[in-house]
């Protein structure tokens, strides 16, 4: 139910650091997927009724809770929009990212 | 010891004494004998290797993968269709810098059904990544196959090692098959450089941004560059435990001669013997048999072909559509800016098995004695037109 650790972005500068083929270098910890998102959930707290299914039902595990209630981990989110569908008091928005 | 044997068990045997560890494969004529002698040689123990039979020549290949990435040496055969159909997965090897060595035996692609010998099966592979040896006799195909290991594992890239359908897979001859412990000692246990461990976990060959994969290919190119100077000197090692060497190109009296053949195969016996026929008639005809065609053997083929201003006749039992004989593409342009004044023309002969003779190379030294270059057009040996 905790949030993940992240660290750095893994970036090589030249062809010297690399592995002959392509492989993990790093875990998910490096791996900062939620660039990928175009819509993000924003969770209306006051309409929250602590369920937990959102949470449940994130695919990426990318919901965590805080002091029993729900928060969304930009890094991995990539705004898939289960969590939103799924809700049962319809208290997740999805909002367009602003790049 | 020595031993009649055909080509296809020369492979066989290569692989035996090379100590591979897993084979996956797929039967097709004219290659079956290959891993059918494979096959008995796991049951009777003879070779400890894993035999995986597998549906189709793709699962062969992806087999293959999976087992050298997992550090063990790996050997396949196939032909024709057969190794279209590996065709993703010859790439998935190449990129992957997974040291798979395979036979080929060259047979011509349908349709009309063919079982007969030509190149356009192995070098529409060409651009897959693969080191390409072409044989021209059993005991060469068993000795490659040795130096095939040792050469692809040193650089991470797989190995093809190709055999005319029939004129070298179902032939037989006189083959010195080496001791065990010597080729042990030439060809130790294989190394993986990089491999599947629960002790250091890694996902291989997943998702790689623009930001990432063409450093891969940088060095993937870096390292084939190297395979010419590491043949060459792995021939040497192996000669002088074995006695015998397998050079990058074979020449033939090349020395003097005014014409020059440049063939491949099974192709380039025949032209030693045309070679000797036309100097008999005052001809001095010389051969280069190209043995490595990838990576291509540049400097030596400048070296050999020199500045002379000879007279240069590629014979190619293969044709790129649209386009001329593929070894006539290729020598033209490693000759390009380093052989002023030498005149190379291009002959098609023998698609679909139909014989390459003396006769043949008769003909093919009157036309390029008398041509003038430069040659813009296919010159089509054999074909009633």
């Amino acid at each position: 139910m905790s949030k993940k650790k992240t660290t750095e972005k893994i970036v090589l500068a030249t062809e010297r650091d690399f592995p002959i083929m392509p492989m993990s270098l790093g875990t998910m910890h490096h791996n900062r997927t939620g660039a990928w998102r175009n819509i993000r959930p924003v969770i209306d707290k006051e309409n929250c009724i602590q369920c937990g299914i959102c949470w449940k039902f994130c695919p990426d595990v990318s919901i965590y809770v805080e002091n029993e209630y729900p928060v969304i981990d930009y890094v991995y989110c990539k705004g898939c929009g289960i969590c939103a569908e799924e809700c049962p008091s319809k208290c997740i928005a999805m909002v367009e990212e602003k790049k | 010891m020595k031993k009649v044997m055909m080509g296809n068990h020369a492979l066989s045997w290569g692989a035996q004494l090379g100590r591979a560890q897993v084979i996956a494969a797929y039967p097709i004529t004219p290659q079956t004998q290959v891993v059918e002698l494979l096959s008995e040689m796991c049951a009777d123990k003879s070779l400890d290797a894993k035999f995986i039979k597998v549906e189709s020549e793709h699962s062969a290949m992806a087999a293959c993968i999976g087992a050298s990435l997992a550090g063990a040496r790996t050997f396949t055969a196939t032909s024709a269709h057969g190794l279209a159909l590996m065709h993703e997965l010859l790439h998935w090897a190449a990129i992957g810098r997974l040291p798979v060595v395979m036979g080929n035996i060259n047979r011509a692609m349908a349709p009309g059904w063919s079982i007969w010998s030509d190149q356009n099966d192995s070098l529409s592979q060409r651009d897959t990544g693969w080191m390409q040896y072409y044989c021209a006799s059993n005991q060469e195909v068993l000795d490659t196959t040795i130096q095939a290991f040792k050469v692809s594992e040193a650089l991470a890239v797989p190995g093809m090692i190709m055999l005319d359908a029939f004129t070298l897979s179902h032939t037989y001859e006189v083959v010195d098959i080496p001791e065990q412990d010597k080729v042990d000692s030439f060809l130790p246990p294989f190394q993986a450089k990089l491999r599947l461990s629960s002790d250091d976990p890694r996902a291989f060959g997943g998702l790689t941004s623009p930001e990432h994969y063409f450093e891969l290919r940088y060095k993937q190119q870096k390292d084939m560059e190297k395979a010419p100077a590491l043949v060459a000197e792995t021939g040497k090692e192996y000669e002088k435990l074995f006695g015998r060497r397998l050079e990058l190109i074979e020449a033939y009296r090349n020395e003097d001669a005014e014409l020059l053949f440049v063939t491949s195969g099974t192709t380039g016996y025949t032209a030693r013997v045309a070679v000797d026929a036309l100097r008999k008639e005052g001809v001095k005809a010389g051969n280069l048999r190209i043995r490595l065609f990838r990576p291509f053997p540049f400097a030596e083929l400048r070296k050999l072909v020199g500045r002379s201003g000879r007279r240069v006749a590629v014979v190619d039992r293969n044709l790129s559509f649209g386009h001329h004989g593929i070894f006539f593409q290729e020598v033209k342009s490693a000759l390009y800016g380093h052989a002023d004044g030498t005149a190379v023309f291009g002959y098609v002969s023998g698609l679909g098995g139909r014989d390459i003779s003396l006769e043949h190379f008769k003909e093919i030294a009157a036309d390029a004695l008398k041509r003038r270059p430069p040659a813009e057009e296919i010159v089509w040996i054999g074909v009633r037109k």
